[in-house]
């Protein structure tokens, strides 16, 4: 797999001093009381040491120059000083009675609540790690490939929190869990970082939200690891919204047990570069995955979304519409690769990405990659790129809308598709009411 | 119905209109005053739908020369939504679906766009939900086509009808139907044409595109028109629809031509 990986340094090159810098504004972690996490953070230390910022001579990051991040000066961001002149309301949503927030990286828990839920644990990583070390020790940082990505390696060498989902065997939960994570200060490097341990035939509702309270350029670099157990079933909200100057880049690692049941919704709005990388791995027999996701952006953006749906086992069912909305100058970038291994007999797979351009400026790189194995398999994907289809603006004209109203209206119904599969109702009508807005003023 | 005095709607003189650098209207001159009705028939590819397209601005076709006045107005300096809220309406002989869109969201902001102009108040989604509620009873219309993306995956008929609920709600001055019998039942037609009959005063007109005799049985016409290689080549009442029935198109096309070469 070492097309997914970030290529290891040969000779020096000018992004190596970037990582060292980075490395080097790592605040001393406290003296851990678990090991296991100081060897973790040693180990990703060295992969950092390794590996190199990728560029666009490397096949995986063809269409993303991230080159401006190296050419920021970061800095970890200090702990905020007053959380209490945040005002988390806007951001709040009422069906999540739990909420974890995170301030630049640094959990806030006078901005958290946290309604007990059949002995579901919502915790940061310190708080969760003294009941339940040995969970957490099993999959931290066993799911992310932080040993071949260096932002992943980043991430892993700066874990020292983080949010720590574990639902026990059975629970339903019904309130979904809102981690908001809030970026406030210019130039910092943040790095988000959140695992989720869905026992058998548990069910859960997690939502990412990043936020921002700024306009300024700053580095968000998350790793989120989940992990089902046979018949658990998770629905993954992930919201980016950070600012239009930001960097942000995520990975994101799903193991699938038998039977289990994963449904992921992204959508990502802000960010000048934003890349996000999602892996689902189908451990067992039978596993189902659907993954949707919704990018809209404009002016000068890029979003960069690559997928992979790994079918190890027989029997696996995966679902993906992913969709982009163009305006401006702005580049959309989706890969999604599908891999159906050798004896993953009946697999049932199927991918769209259906993307739109707003402007003549506009453009949109897209691209399946199936690697198929096994020959007892139904794989379909498609992809097309398209602008507004002029008959309905004239439909839509020809009853009274403004040119620019029937355009909005188009545009939003072409993203409504991908926001109508987010489970949480107040989520899927704020995002509505942003769509709405933003293709306004996209077009 | 003709009446005595009544304002003239709608006059167009010499319209010839190109799409794709190909002239499809060679000319046309009509004129329609308030109160009338008037029925366009032809054969298929002789620009009735043209004709329809160009008077609600569709910007795929291009006027090269002549006029529109519409209540004095040059209609032809409009955009198609200015148009639409000064009252000129098409029902297209093929409506668009819509995906993601709900009717009852299409519905309000097409009914409130027009409202907006005329000065009268929007209404909110509750309000407007009873209001279209009522207006779709008229239709026989389910209730159910609110919630559904607009005429997407519709039948023939029931776009048909969502284009007269359209029409109701947005009470035209100029209403211009192509082909809206087309595709429906003949209960279907009955409930649609009543409809159409009742939206229609003293102060409006409506100008019907169609093949058959049997939607004319319904809403009675003042004038019949046939419409042949993007001109009008014939005018007539009610009882030429009846005659084009039994006879067809041949006999007018020769009638016309006979009297261009004495002309
Ligand atoms: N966008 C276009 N591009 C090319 N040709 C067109 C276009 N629109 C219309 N035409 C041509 O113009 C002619 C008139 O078409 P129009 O749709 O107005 O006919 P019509 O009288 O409405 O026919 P029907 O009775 O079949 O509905 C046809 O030959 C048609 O192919
Ligand atoms: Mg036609």
């Amino acid at each position: 797999m070492s097309a997914q990986g970030s290529p290891v340094r040969g000779a020096t090159t000018p992004a190596a001093g970037y990582l060292e810098s980075l490395l080097a504004g790592r605040p001393r972690l406290p003296a851990s009381s678990m090991a296991w996490l100081n060897e973790l953070r040693a180990e990703a230390v060295d992969r950092v040491g390794a590996l190199t910022v990728p560029t666009i001579r490397d096949e995986e990051w063809r269409f993303t120059d991230i080159s401006p991040l190296t050419k920021l000066s970061l800095q970890p961001a200090t702990a905020p000083v007053r959380h209490e002149s945040i005002d988390v309301g806007r951001f709040a949503l009422d069906e999540a009675t739990t909420r974890i927030v995170f301030v630049d990286g640094v959990h806030a828990p006078e901005l958290s609540r946290v309604a007990p839920d059949h002995g579901v644990v919502v915790a940061n990583l310190p708080a969760a790690a003294m009941a339940h070390t040995a969970t957490i020790e099993r999959h931290l940082g066993c799911h992310a490939a932080f040993r071949s990505d260096v932002f992943a390696a980043l991430n892993t060498a700066f874990l020292q929190d983080g949010a720590i989902i574990i639902v026990p065997r059975g629970a339903i939960v019904a309130a979904p869990v809102h981690l908001l994570f809030i970026a406030t200060q210019a130039d910092a490097a943040s790095y988000p970082r959140c695992l989720l341990v869905a026992e058998t035939g548990s069910k859960v509702t997690v939502i990412e939200d990043f936020v921002a309270l700024q306009h300024d350029a700053y580095f968000t670099n998350a790793v989120t690891e989940m992990s089902l157990a046979d018949d658990a079933c998770v629905e993954h909200i992930r919201v980016q919204r950070d600012s239009g100057q930001a960097f942000h880049i995520a990975n994101c690692t799903v193991s699938l047990g038998r039977a289990s049941r994963y449904h992921s919704v992204s959508v990502a709005l802000g960010a000048r570069i934003s890349r996000y990388n999602l892996n689902v791995l189908q451990t067992a027999d039978g596993a189902q995955c659907t993954i949707d996701g919704l990018a809209l952006i404009g002016e000068r953006q890029l979003a960069d979304t690559h997928t992979s749906i790994d079918h190890a086992q027989p029997h696996g069912v995966s679902r993906q519409l992913h969709k982009c909305i163009v305006g401006g100058a702005a580049h959309g970038v989706f890969n999604g690769k599908i891999i159906v291994r050798p004896g993953a007999q009946h697999i049932d797979s199927s991918q769209s990405s259906r993307n739109l351009l707003l402007t003549a400026q506009a453009h949109v790189d897209t691209k399946p990659q199936l690697e198929i194995f096994a020959d007892d398999v139904k794989c379909a994907h498609g992809a097309t790129v398209g602008q507004l289809d002029s008959d309905a603006v004239f439909y839509l004209a020809s009853r009274g809308l403004s040119d620019a109203a029937a355009r909005n209206l188009l545009t939003y119904a072409f993203g409504a598709e991908v926001i109508d599969r987010i489970p949480v109702a107040v989520l899927r009508q704020q995002l509505e009411a942003i769509v709405l807005e933003q293709t306004a003023s996209r077009s | 119905m003709i009446l005595q005095d009544s304002k003239t709607l709608l006059e167009v003189r010499g319209l010839r209109a190109t799409v794709n650098g190909t002239e499809i209207l060679k000319g046309i001159d009509f004129t329609v005053k308030a109160g009338e009705v008037h029925a366009i028939m032809g054969p298929n590819g002789s620009g009735k739908s043209t004709f329809a397209k160009v008077l609600a601005g569709h910007p795929a076709y291009v006027v090269t020369s002549g006029e529109v006045v519409y209540e004095g107005r040059d209609l032809l300096e409009l955009k198609p939504e200015e148009r639409a809220r000064a009252g000129v309406f098409l029902a297209f002989q093929y409506p668009i679906e819509i995906p993601g869109v709900a009717n009852s969201q299409f519905l309000r902001l097409t009914y409130n766009s027009v409202q907006r102009e005329r000065g009268n108040d929007e209404l909110d989604p509750l309000e407007f939900d009873d209001f279209v509620r009522e207006k779709m009873k008229l239709l026989e219309m389910n209730p159910e086509f609110l919630d559904r993306s607009v005429n997407e995956g519709f039948s023939g008929g029931e776009k048909k009808r969502n284009e007269i609920l359209q029409m109701a709600l947005l009470e035209p001055r100029l209403a211009v139907l192509d082909e809206t019998d087309s595709g429906l039942d003949i209960d279907a037609l009955r409930v649609i044409a009543g409809g159409i009959n009742q939206l229609s005063t003293k102060d409006n007109a409506t100008i019907l595109v169609t093949h058959y005799q049997r939607l004319l049985d319904y809403i009675v016409p003042d004038y019949v028109h046939v419409m042949d290689g993007g001109r009008i080549i014939k005018t007539g009442g009610k009882d030429l629809a009846v005659e084009l029935e039994t006879r067809g198109y041949d006999w007018v096309g020769e009638e016309f031509a006979a009297a261009r070469v004495t002309a």
